[in-house]
């Protein structure tokens, strides 16, 4: 399990570092989730529908959009000189190469919410104080299970012609689930409800993560190998 | 190739390959033992990067199988892939990383103890120390392949498996590459070679062979005389 964990840990850290080096899949992301919550917020008619109300599905709009931007970079840098042939060439177990790409994912994505989140407070003029530590634990748990599933789509992908658009369109059905219980929890912790009536919706997503991160770690090595 | 009483290294027992109706290998067998150096010219086409690929677990035969010290090669078992080192028509190596950092990164998938004097040493054998923390996309062509030559014997592979190594080295690296070779033969180490032009690791093949319409059109040890086989690779390939 050590050696698993080292291995997944290697690859994410050299994903990190080549991000760090050139930038460009976090900085889009970042500013095309930017981008959609500057175009929600000029489109919205504040005088038809409260800000609270229509906030949670912005953000989780927003944190979809800008996940499906990041998630696109995830095996992109594999091609370059066939770099993924030179880790599946090594002794490394392909579900270790999974984990360490959602790991990868995870802090991209993780990023992009981190600067997202503020800024749709400020756009959308919502007080979040009282509930963040809750829409941090949401987001938390949406976020897992929809990289977990588009770090699976993003291999799948990575092979084809249209990779940057058979992403989108492969993993967007997939993210319903978690996101309509991301927005039904955010919802109700906006709105100051008591835990009993988001804990269906936490079952579900709690699930769903665990359902989603045990399959593609066992359909990876199939995904991936020729 | 069957004549030394050591157990072969890296085996092939009738290796099919097929892409849908094409059927690329048809049926190759091979034993590579310690210390031996097979050279397998053939014409473009002929299915020696599948080989390679088959040979090092890149690519699952349509039928066949490839033995590592007699252990089948699977998917499922990610140890014999240790004893593997393939230099391909790819680098392998990340464009935005160091020569020095390319080569820490995969000391760290082979589990390597001491990664960074493995990298040290291994930049040094192809005389790529003073450019180790060039970014790979800074490098030129001929760098680039030093870089993946020292990216393949990073973890001391038993089996080597070239394809094409020569490809944009000058001469004094073609040479200092050359005595790489001689000494992992030295060390008791399997290498297979493919190339369009033999002459440049003639003097270090034990055996050759050509490979034609995915078949052994000719193999065995090396003769001596290279024109004489040129002669017999134009009659086989050509007709």
């Amino acid at each position: 399990m050590a050696e698993f964990l080292r291995l997944a840990f290697a690859i994410a850290g050299k994903d990190i570092r080549l991000e760090l080096r050139s930038r460009t899949a976090l900085l889009s992301a970042i500013v095309f989730s930017a981008l959609v919550l500057v175009v929600f917020n000029f489109a919205r008619d504040p005088t038809a529908i409260a800000a609270v109300d229509l906030a949670p599905s912005v953000l989780w709009v927003t944190f979809a959009f800008g996940a499906v931007i990041a998630l696109n970079r995830a095996f992109y840098v594999e091609r370059e000189n066939a770099a993924l042939d030179g880790i599946l060439l090594a002794p490394v177990p392909r579900s270790a190469l999974y984990v360490g790409k959602l790991l990868a994912n995870l802090a991209f994505v993780g990023v992009v919410e981190a600067v997202a989140l503020p800024l749709f407070v400020l756009f959308f003029n919502v007080s979040i104080g009282h509930a963040l530590p809750g829409i941090l634990g949401v987001t938390a748990l949406a976020t897992i299970g929809f990289v977990s599933v588009g770090t699976i789509f993003s291999a799948m992908v990575v092979r084809t012609r249209f990779a940057e658009l058979m992403l989108p369109v492969l993993l967007l059905p997939f993210m319903v689930p978690p996101l309509v219980g991301a927005v039904q929890v955010t919802s109700k912790l906006l709105a100051g409800r008591p835990l009993s009536e988001m804990v269906g919706w936490l079952r579900l997503l709690t699930l769903y993560d665990i359902g989603f991160v045990t399959l593609c770690i066992l359909v990876f090595p199939a995904v991936v190998d020729e | 190739m069957t004549e030394l009483a050591d157990p072969p290294l890296l085996s092939a027992r009738g290796l099919v390959r097929a892409f849908g109706a094409l059927q690329v290998l048809r049926g190759v067998t091979l034993d590579v033992r310690p210390g031996e150096l097979l050279a397998v010219a053939g014409p473009n086409g002929a299915g020696k990067t599948t080989l390679l690929r088959l040979l090092a677990g890149l690519m699952r035969p349509s039928a066949g199988e490839v033995l590592i010290r007699g252990q089948r090669l699977t998917r499922d078992d990610p140890e014999p892939r240790r004893a593997i080192g393939l230099l391909s028509h790819h680098t392998f190596l990340y464009d935005d990383l160091t020569a020095a950092e390319n080569l820490l990164f995969a000391a760290k998938l082979y589990g390597l103890r001491d990664g960074a004097a493995a990298t040290r040493a291994a930049l040094e054998e192809v005389g790529l120390s003073a450019r180790a923390n060039t970014p790979v996309r800074h490098l030129s062509r001929g760098l680039l392949q030093r870089a993946a030559i020292a990216r393949a014997l990073l973890h001391q592979p038993d089996i080597l498996l070239l394809d094409e190594p020569f490809t944009g080295l000058d001469a004094p690296s073609a040479d200092r590459f050359r005595t790489v070779l001689a000494s992992q033969l030295a060390r008791g180490r399997a290498l297979i070679l493919v190339s369009h032009h033999l002459a440049e690791a003639w003097e270090l093949a034990t055996h050759v062979a050509v490979l034609a319409g995915g078949r052994w059109a000719l193999e065995g040890k090396r003769p001596a005389d290279l024109t004489a086989f040129h002669a017999r690779y134009a009659e086989l390939v050509h007709g």
